[in-house]
């Protein structure tokens, strides 16, 4: 797309005024830095394609990380209006409630600066990960069920964790409205060893220690301090979520021409939200998303058990405490305020983090003074952030913000930059211990295949769309 | 990054997040057999596979992008719902609207078989089957790794 098309608003806003086909205009959140070459990536094209589905509200959003996707860029933001509106699982990508999940500990730098090398190497060990790896369990059809209905409950009922990790789950670690009739076989299938895996790709366990501080009063809400050794885990649904995705693409494509549009690519492909195949995929998608957050539930009991183990400390110790866990590729059905009304919208958020406000009672009560924690991990080694929802982001992107660096380099580019090098030694140099099982995920993932996390952060912070409140720094990673 | 493939080649083209692949066949027969080869070269080192048994796929499209990215869906399925993986491909039957293959493989064995990439799904993004100027047959498809 060409750059002429971009109209300028402010710092941090460019608009994609409506043409053609397209219902409302584009919105970017982005900064003269991030926007350089954005015209000769297809993201912004994607923006306005998104734009001309029907039952649009306000207008086709992009997070500063956006960046090429299929159908919805990823960083994509789009609500729907109940009745006029559709569905798309591309607007929710096929790795359903991809998500982060932050622990804090009691332990602060000195006490393991020593001891990362081997808590990375038993993490490596006791969390499965890479491609076709199975979880501790091979779960029965009724447990599976179970586990699509409950989500994170269904782990803690089994002993991976406790009640408390629920209350700081976004959702409390279950959709509503899941039916695990309406998720197939197929699905079912990949499901069932899976649970407890981590994944390959972009999906990480990392040890991060605090560094720094923007927001004393949220960091004391959220528990942070700096020095303290936290945890951020980063997986999503596994199999079961990209087969429910390809699925109900599929089934979409096939009808797309019933809705009566035209879609600039098929990869749209979409339902209206009060049809049976809407509602079917809205069922199946909320299968998938507490597969996601049982498997996080499981993955950070792991993470416990091997601290304590190769610290030698018991659970109270430890205090590995779950912080907050976010998912950042749904859709959901939440009340927005909209020029100053109150609506039930669909939200997709593809590559985008919920941010709901201080006072909103779907925020933890221990930080609903401050707002909903927001969890933003960076590339491969360089550490995450932790932000606070804000009213601006409730008001102006329907309670969204970024989701992460964002790849400007395609995995090919990426690897062929790597020739002669050594990432571990590279990651090493750097002070930061890295295993990864997969041969190629470490060239794949070098940080300079990503946007600067600062920047993508800078934007949505003084866009008033999130607030920082603690950097963290990484020491050492697991990837698949 | 091009390569051959027998008498087809594949090669892949730049995508930010995603793998996109370009095949090219001299016939519709080889632009599939090519697409499906792509898949599991980039899945695994195929050298190590053997042609032990035979799978039958039937597949319908509603046009020949349509039926190629289903076929693909429906192979994907296999090595990432039932861990097979193939060495060879043989497009029986073709029409602009179905295919019937027979892919030879075997079963993933962790002791003899690597894994190099995980694909998570074939997408509908910027798929395509075309005619050259030539009398050839071009693909794109991009795959979500």
């Amino acid at each position: 797309m060409s750059e002429s098309r971009f109209r300028k608003i402010d710092e941090w806003r460019w608009e994609i005024p409506p043409t053609g086909g397209m219902r409302v205009p584009g919105l970017l959140y982005t900064s003269e830095k991030l926007m350089k070459g954005m015209g000769a990536d297809e993201g912004p094209r994607q923006v306005a394609n998104v734009a001309h589905l029907p039952g649009i509200v306000k207008g086709s959003l992009a997070m500063p990380d956006m960046h090429w996707g299929y159908g919805f860029p990823i960083g994509g933001v789009a609500a729907f209006d109940l009745d006029e509106g559709v569905v798309s699982p591309g607007g929710v990508g096929y790795d359903i409630n991809c998500g982060c999940r932050l622990m804090t500990t009691r332990l602060r730098l000195p006490d393991v600066r020593e001891r990362i090398p081997a808590l990375v190497t038993a993490l490596f060990q006791n969390v499965p990960s890479g491609v076709g790896s199975r979880g501790p369990l091979k779960l029965s059809p009724k447990e599976e069920r179970q586990v699509l209905i409950e989500g994170a409950a269904w782990a803690v009922r089994q002993g991976w964790g406790t009640e408390a990790d629920l209350e700081a789950t976004e959702d409390g670690g279950a959709m509503v409205g899941a039916d695990p009739g309406k998720v197939s076989d197929r699905a079912l299938e990949r499901g069932k060893e899976q649970l407890g895996t981590l994944g390959s790709g972009n999906h990480f366990l990392e040890i991060e220690v605090v560094e720094e501080i923007f927001d004393e009063q949220a960091a004391a809400a959220f528990g942070l301090e700096p020095g303290q050794i936290c945890v951020l885990i980063h997986s999503g649904s596994r199999g079961l979520g990209y087969q429910v995705c390809d699925d109900y693409l599929a089934r979409m494509v096939k009808h797309a021409g019933e809705i009566g549009i035209d879609l600039p690519d098929r990869q749209l492909a979409c339902a209206r939200l009060n049809s049976a195949r809407g509602r079917d995929y809205l069922a199946a998608m909320a299968c998938a998303a507490n597969y996601a957050w049982a498997n996080r539930q499981m993955l950070m009991q792991r993470t416990r058990e091997t601290f304590e183990k190769v610290l030698g400390m018991g659970p109270r110790e430890l205090g590995m405490r779950l912080l907050y866990d976010v998912c950042h590729n749904i859709a959901k059905i939440e009340t927005l305020p909209v020029d100053g009304k109150e609506v039930r919208l669909c939200v997709h958020r593809k590559g985008a983090t919920r941010a709901f406000p201080p006072g909103h009672p779907d925020v933890p009560p221990a930080y609903r003074k401050v707002g909903q924690p927001v969890l933003i991990p960076g590339d491969m080694g360089t550490g995450s952030y932790v932000l606070a929802g804000t009213k601006g982001a409730f008001t102006e992107t329907f309670g969204s913000t970024c989701h992460g660096a964002g790849r400007v380099m395609s995995r090919t580019q990426a690897t062929k930059s790597c020739r002669g090098r050594s990432i571990p030694r590279e990651m090493a140099e750097r002070g930061v211990i890295v295993m990864a099982s997969g041969r190629g995920t470490l060239q794949e993932e070098i940080p300079e295949a990503y946007k600067n996390l600062d920047d993508v952060v800078e934007v949505v912070h003084r866009a008033g769309l999130s607030r920082k409140v603690a950097k963290l720094r990484t020491l050492g990673c697991i990837k698949g | 990054m091009g390569y051959r493939v027998f008498d087809h080649t594949a090669r892949i083209f730049d995508h930010t997040a995603d793998l996109g692949v370009e095949v090219t066949g001299a016939t519709l027969e080889k632009l599939y057999a090519g697409a499906a080869f792509a898949l599991f070269d980039l899945l695994t080192d195929l050298s190590s596979v053997r042609a032990g048994r035979s799978r039958e796929f039937d597949v319908l499209g509603e046009n020949p992008a349509d039926l190629l990215i289903n076929f693909l869906r429906e192979i994907l399925y296999a090595w990432n719902g039932e861990g097979f993986l193939m060495k060879n491909c043989f497009i029986r039957q073709i029409t602009p609207t179905r295919l019937r293959a027979v892919l030879r493989g075997e079963e993933f064995d962790p002791a003899r078989h690597r894994i190099l990439k995980e694909i998570k799904a074939v997408t509908y993004h910027q798929g395509s089957v075309l005619e050259t100027p030539e009398g050839g047959w071009v693909a794109r498809v991009v795959f979500d790794v």
